[in-house]
């Protein structure tokens, strides 16, 4: 359900300073939105296909449409209007950024949701480490993967996977969970969309390409992928089927008309294609699932279809329990009742809490998380059909680094104490927050 | 089983209140509407699209035998729209309900009168919205079955095979074969689009439109 409110101002005034973004960069610069490439240059293309990293366009005039932290203060503006904020403190008033009282699970309610991360149930993440003798959980949940694989069944991977899946197992069980079956027509409709690129030149296109140089290309653990980025960022933006996902998405695809035709119907089209102009960042979707999957069509496959179920309530507004609106207001509400010290002593620094953990919720933690460590928590993101997930090990991050958090005196320096969870261990952390914790 | 919009009167929103409205701080907490018919209706079903109400009861006025006089009777009690009064929750939900779920017969309603709760102070108003009354709409006429479909005649005996014509039984299994591949290759049809993004092959576009 998405409330009116936010459905018809937020996000509409959010959406039309995007398109004036991508207007004004049109103009300054004389580039078209779109125009079709000239034979020469599709020949050129088509021969690097495979190593467009190599290219290196000048793209210094090109700029991010927009950043996280500029979508944070749109989230941070939000109000309901028939919501009291009045001056006066009440029982209700929220502390912290976001100020639309959304209703949130507790921990009670986490713990129940949660409940195969419990103490007692085994884990991908604690019980195989190497001091855990692999005859007391690993061995016997490789061999139910390998069961459940065998009888292809969805439903039985998905409660599986709750528990995380062997590495060995796991692009086969989330191509199981998420419905992807490489059929012949898939693998064409893959090269339809490649012809498409060839054919055709978007400005969105340099887009993705200087996100690819600015943050993917940059990871010591993505850099390697750098080409595979590109074969599926570009098709992505032709994808007129992604199309489908704004029936249940609160945004709309921005319009334009071929040239000259404006205002006649006939002759409006989605741009890009897919209705998704990518932000700084974007591409950080993609790069962890390079490591499970080779093929291009198939990686275009799984990417498309985690963008399509997930991925998207992290860039847009609404008021799903997994929407980004909500895994804000679950966090600082997690952070407020069970860590009220670090809360009023980061709130009393000018350190909300937010302004740091937003960046990793947006990116579902990737380029942030050791990319092992990254796939663990995934795998409870397809397992719990979820978000949540992401907002509670936040909090559990927050938690974890408290101590030097509360001897901080500004935002600058709470910054750096979280600046690297490249050694964090997911799954330990998050038993802890949840259950393991006295509250 | 169609229904049909009841034409009838709705009054506007009372706040039930102790003390004066205006010099007193809080906001009222319940709002009654009430809801009149011109002629006596029998209802189906109530529907309405919820503004922050957390709970709603229903009473109705109606004739409980055709000559004692129309009584007011509760038929629906504190039926909860919001789980959290507090929270966004069912705020703005379109809600259904039906003579089923009341507590009551609805056969002959002359008024209804509806209570909205809000014990939240966190909302500036609450109401209802866009409420609309059905009533039973006539039954769709009663189809009567052919004699041949309601009364299956016993199995025949098949009449004997006239010379030199194949064994029917035979044909006919053969051509249910062929159907059964044909019906198979049909099936198989992909539904994949092309999905085509630009008209008749141009896509040079300069800006984005706003409206």
């Amino acid at each position: 359900m998405t409330l009116t409110v936010l459905k018809s101002t937020s996000q509409g005034s959010w959406e039309k300073r995007i398109l004036k973004s991508l207007n004004s960069m049109c103009t300054e610069l004389s580039i078209p939105l779109a125009r079709k490439r000239p034979v020469g240059e599709q020949k050129e293309l088509l021969n690097k296909w495979n190593e467009m990293g190599t290219d290196e366009p000048d793209l210094s005039l090109f700029r991010p449409v927009y950043a996280p932290k500029d979508f944070l203060e749109v989230l941070i503006n939000l109000r309901n209007p028939n919501y009291e904020n009045g001056d006066s403190l009440s029982f209700r008033t929220h502390l912290g950024l976001i100020q639309v009282p959304l209703k949130v699970k507790d921990i009670p309610e986490l713990k129940e949701f949660f409940v195969e991360l419990g103490l007692t149930t085994g884990q991908l993440g604690i019980d195989d480490s190497t001091q855990v003798p692999p005859e007391l959980f690993e061995n016997e949940h490789v061999r139910i993967g390998q069961k459940v694989l065998a009888e292809q069944d969805s439903a039985a991977a998905q409660q599986y996977i709750r528990q995380g899946s062997p590495t060995a197992l796991r692009a086969e069980l989330w191509a199981l969970i998420l419905n992807i079956s490489s059929q012949p027509e898939d693998i064409l409709y893959y090269e339809q969309l490649k012809t498409n690129v060839i054919q055709h030149d978007l400005l969105v296109d340099s887009l993705i390409y200087k996100d690819v140089k600015l943050t993917a290309s940059n990871d010591d653990y993505y850099f390697v992928f750098e080409d595979y980025l590109y074969q599926v960022l570009l098709c992505f933006s032709r994808d007129t089927s992604v199309l489908g996902h704004f029936a249940y998405n609160s945004a709309s695809p921005p319009k334009s008309y071929i040239r000259g035709k404006l205002g006649l119907e006939e002759y409006a089209v989605f741009y890009p294609p897919n209705g998704v102009i990518p932000f700084h960042g974007f591409s950080m979707y993609v790069a962890p699932l390079c490591f499970l999957y080779h093929e291009p069509s198939k990686l275009y496959q799984i990417f498309r279809e985690m963008y399509v179920r997930f991925f998207f309530r992290l860039h847009s507004i609404s008021s799903h329990p997994s929407g980004i609106v909500s895994l804000c207001l679950l966090f600082e509400t997690l952070l407020q009742t069970y860590l009220p010290q670090l809360f009023y002593h980061l709130r009393e620094i000018g350190a909300q809490p937010l302004r740091i953990s937003f960046k990793w919720m947006v990116r579902a933690f990737s380029g942030y998380l050791a990319t092992d460590q990254l796939l663990l928590l995934w795998d409870r993101i397809l397992g719990y059909n979820s978000l949540e997930i992401l907002a509670v090990l936040a909090a559990a991050v927050f938690a974890f680094r408290a101590v030097n958090l509360m001897e901080v005196t500004s935002l600058a320096a709470a910054e750096a104490v979280l600046a690297d969870l490249s050694t964090l261990k997911v799954m330990p952390l998050l038993q802890i927050f949840l259950f393991a914790t006295v509250t | 089983m169609s229904r049909v919009s009841v034409p009838c009167h709705v009054k506007g929103t009372v706040a039930l209140q102790v003390g004066d409205v205006r010099t007193s701080q809080g906001r009222p907490g319940v709002l009654v509407i009430d809801v009149t018919f011109p002629s006596v209706a029998p209802f189906e079903e109530i529907m309405f699209k919820n503004y922050y109400t957390a709970f709603l009861s229903i009473r109705v006025r109606q004739h409980t035998s055709p000559h004692t006089p129309a009584k007011w009777v509760t038929c629906l009690r504190d039926y909860c729209l919001m789980p959290d009064p507090h929270s966004e929750e069912g705020a703005q939900e379109y809600v259904s309900l039906f003579k089923h779920q009341m507590l009551c017969d609805m056969a002959r309603v002359l008024e209804l009168r509806l209570i909205l709760r809000q014990p939240s102070p966190l909302w500036l108003s609450f109401t209802v919205e866009e409420l609309q009354i059905y009533q039973q709409g006539s039954k769709s006429p009663s189809m009567t079955f052919p004699k041949w479909l309601s009364h299956p005649v016993p199995c025949e005996q098949p009449a004997p095979l006239i010379e030199g014509l194949p064994d029917p039984s035979r044909v006919s299994s053969e051509v249910q074969q062929m159907w059964a591949l044909t019906e198979m290759i049909r099936a198989s049809h992909t539904s994949t689009r092309i999905g085509r993004f630009d008209v008749d092959g141009c896509y040079d576009l300069n800006l984005l439109s706003y409206t």
